[in-house]
């Protein structure tokens, strides 16, 4: 069992569809939130969150803002379940997002009902 | 059957091409998110968690065939194959990329629809009994009415930046089926005893963080001042609504603070400056207006149909359906048909493209090509012929939506929640469908009788959960969901808001919760007492006791 890596990683929707979207090490954006880029520094945080205001400004994403996650064995889960939300898909249609894409995060939302 | 005018059409095109415009702009970046989010949000454009939400507005719940085939074509086309039919009689789109709306809105100017006056500090569009123009209960449709509000109201420069979002629902009927007492404004149609009509103008209500029952400011007005009657609200409004505080900028809050003896002597102090024969309504206009509305040509038909009453001997599930889900018409031989949007484990007002065009095409043959749609979330067929509703009803049955629950514990109204909204604390959907499997025998929904059950996922309370006989309103508890259970919420003419039971509950006890209340409800009932009236005769004692008896 691997210790989880904690730390902040910055989402936006994609200004042209919507898409939740994660940015990457590499300074991409990716709809998987496993590619997802961990800050585990204040300041490491901070520089993503200005490369990711300098994307909004080249309108390709908007809404940009830091989360807290951890990675487990290479797969990333968001804190709030908002956000696994948001990396999943509804979880009422599961054939629909990315979760029916292969684009889903590893971790559940919350619990079924 | 409603139609634009030449301005509406005129009007529309514009305003897409407007849209088309600035969408280019955001995309180019020549416009910032901040400058075009409050252009988007007044065509109904939203961001919500997984992509763009458009919000369609639909006048009064009226389709025809075409526009409800256009919608399907929407879902189709553009989004994920479904939409969702909302709490405001809208129908929203979850899939949305920015890149396609001006094309949507294109296809739904093409059918005379459009988003405008969905979102945003405007007055919103205007709702109405979903019933109407064809309810037995009806003085009159109240749908004119509507309609010569939305065209006052219409980017009216004066209450287009008011200092919140205002909402005015409609109703022509004695039995309130528009929730009128809780929106900004309320008008309800009374006759007097020499037979002629005036309204009564209600004030101050609404949901949300602060739930309040209206107050009623006039009690007939006729029906010619309405205009400038509602002029000198919305004036008072824009002049003392708070615009400091978000949360407190609604009407209802002002009526509260300034208590509704003061607002309404402000009021008719405004309308008293009014240059009244400017400001009324001319009876050529209304009638005018009234002739899009005009009864579709009904055939004078003998009130029992014995095709309709065999088919139901020969047929108890047919028989269970006509029961719930038929209502009074106003002519004889014809049913009003509700077909419910709650199947059995379903997403409250889902429903999909294939479902749409089949209950367009059922529009199109058996009800003067006329659809209704519900703020609780399920479709009507307004004018169908007691002979036809078997033939109906089997088609119905094909494509999954001959749910017979229409008015009972099936037939919960829900948000779309945390599974879509951005705004959401909690999960709704997930909710109503664990309830809807508790209660999915059918015998028990009818012994258990008319309920409502209300969920909304957070405080702002699209679910109306308020006025819910039981409401449910999901919060967030440390990252966690937990839903808390009001009890005796009523939107009808006796409007009420619920009061809540006690603590809150994980997701998964909801359900079960929700049983022990009912199972209690059915322990003290009086015969024939519906859930509502025992608890008002009860009161929350015994539900509590049930509910939170320790072991």
């Amino acid at each position: 069992m691997t210790t989880p890596e904690k730390g902040q990683l910055v989402t936006a929707n994609r200004l042209r569809d919507g898409i939740a979207v994660f940015l990457t090490r590499s300074g991409d954006w990716s709809e998987t939130i496993d590619d997802a880029v961990l800050a585990q520094e204040p300041q490491a945080a901070a520089a993503l969150e200005a490369r990711a205001k300098d994307d909004e400004k080249k309108t390709i994403v908007s809404g940009a803002y830091l989360i807290d996650a951890e990675r487990i064995g290479g797969r990333v889960r968001a804190a709030h379940i908002r956000e696994r939300m948001r990396a999943l898909g509804p979880t009422v249609r599961l054939d629909l997002g990315k979760q029916a894409e292969g684009k889903g995060a590893g971790f559940a939302a919350p619990e079924g009902v | 059957m409603y139609r634009y005018d030449e301005f509406d059409h005129q009007f529309v095109r514009d305003r897409t091409n407007q849209f088309r415009n600035q969408a280019e702009r955001r995309l180019s970046g020549e416009l910032t998110e901040e400058e075009f989010r409050p252009l988007r949000l007044m065509n109904g454009l939203y961001l919500q968690l997984h992509a763009y939400m458009l919000r369609v507005a639909i006048p009064y719940g009226t389709l025809s065939s075409r526009q409800m085939r256009q919608l399907a074509l929407i879902a189709e086309k553009w989004d994920r194959g479904y939409g969702h039919f909302t709490t405001r009689q809208n129908i929203q789109y979850n899939w949305i990329k920015l890149e396609d709306t001006a094309d949507i809105l294109d296809a739904l100017a093409e059918v005379e629809m459009h988003a405008i006056q969905t979102s945003g500090n405007c007055i919103r569009n205007v709702t109405t009994d979903h019933w109407a123009g064809a309810a037995a209960d009806e003085i009159a449709d109240p749908r004119p009415v509507g309609e010569l509000l939305r065209q006052w109201s219409s980017l009216h420069p004066e209450f287009s930046y008011l200092p919140r979002k205002f909402k005015i629902a409609v109703t022509g009927a004695p039995n309130d089926r528009a929730a009128v007492k809780v929106h900004d404004i309320g008008l309800r149609l009374h006759k007097n005893g020499e037979g002629e009509i005036g309204w009564e103008v209600i004030v101050g209500g609404g949901l949300g963080r602060t739930p309040m029952v209206g107050v009623t400011v006039r009690d007939f007005l006729p029906q010619h001042e309405l205009i400038g009657y509602l002029e000198a609200i919305m004036r008072v409004y824009n002049l003392y609504g708070r615009r400091d505080n978000k949360y407190k900028a609604r009407i209802k809050i002002l009526v509260h603070e300034i208590g509704a003896e003061t607002f309404k002597a402000e009021v008719e102090a405004e309308y008293a400056k009014r240059p009244h024969p400017s400001t009324e309504v001319e009876e050529r206009e209304l009638k005018r207006i009234a002739a899009y509305f005009a009864a579709p040509p009904l055939e004078k038909l003998p009130r029992w149909s014995p095709s309709f009453e065999e088919a139901k001997l020969a047929n108890p599930a047919f028989a269970r359906w006509t029961k719930n889900n038929l209502g009074p018409h106003q002519a004889d031989g014809y049913a009003i048909v509700n077909i419910s949007l709650k199947p059995e484990g379903g997403i409250p007002g889902d429903a999909t493209a294939d479902q749409m065009r089949v209950m367009a095409d059922l529009a199109e043959r058996y009800s003067f090509d006329e659809l209704r749609v519900s703020h609780a979330q399920n479709i009507v067929l307004p004018h169908v012929k007691k002979d036809d509703v078997f033939a109906v009803y089997q088609a119905l049955e094909k494509v999954e939506l001959a749910a017979a629950n229409y008015g009972l514990a099936g037939d919960i109204i829900a948000c779309p929640g945390l599974d879509y909204c951005a705004l959401a604390t909690a999960r709704s959907i997930p909710i109503a469908q664990s309830i809807s499997r508790k209660f999915a025998d059918s015998k028990k929904q009818d012994e258990i009788g008319k309920l409502k059950i209300n969920i909304s996922g957070c405080i702002n309370a699209c679910g109306h959960h308020h006025v819910g006989h039981i409401g449910i309103l999901g919060l967030d508890k440390k990252g966690e969901e937990f839903y808390q259970i009001t009890l005796g919420g009523s939107s009808a003419e006796s409007a009420s808001i619920g009061t809540i039971l006690g603590p809150g509950f994980a997701g998964h006890e909801v359900a079960d919760a929700i049983e022990t209340i009912l199972d209690t409800y059915l322990k003290l009932r009086d015969p024939g007492e519906e859930f509502l009236a025992t608890y008002r005769r009860l009161g929350a004692k015994p539900f509590k006791e049930a509910l939170y008896a320790t072991a």
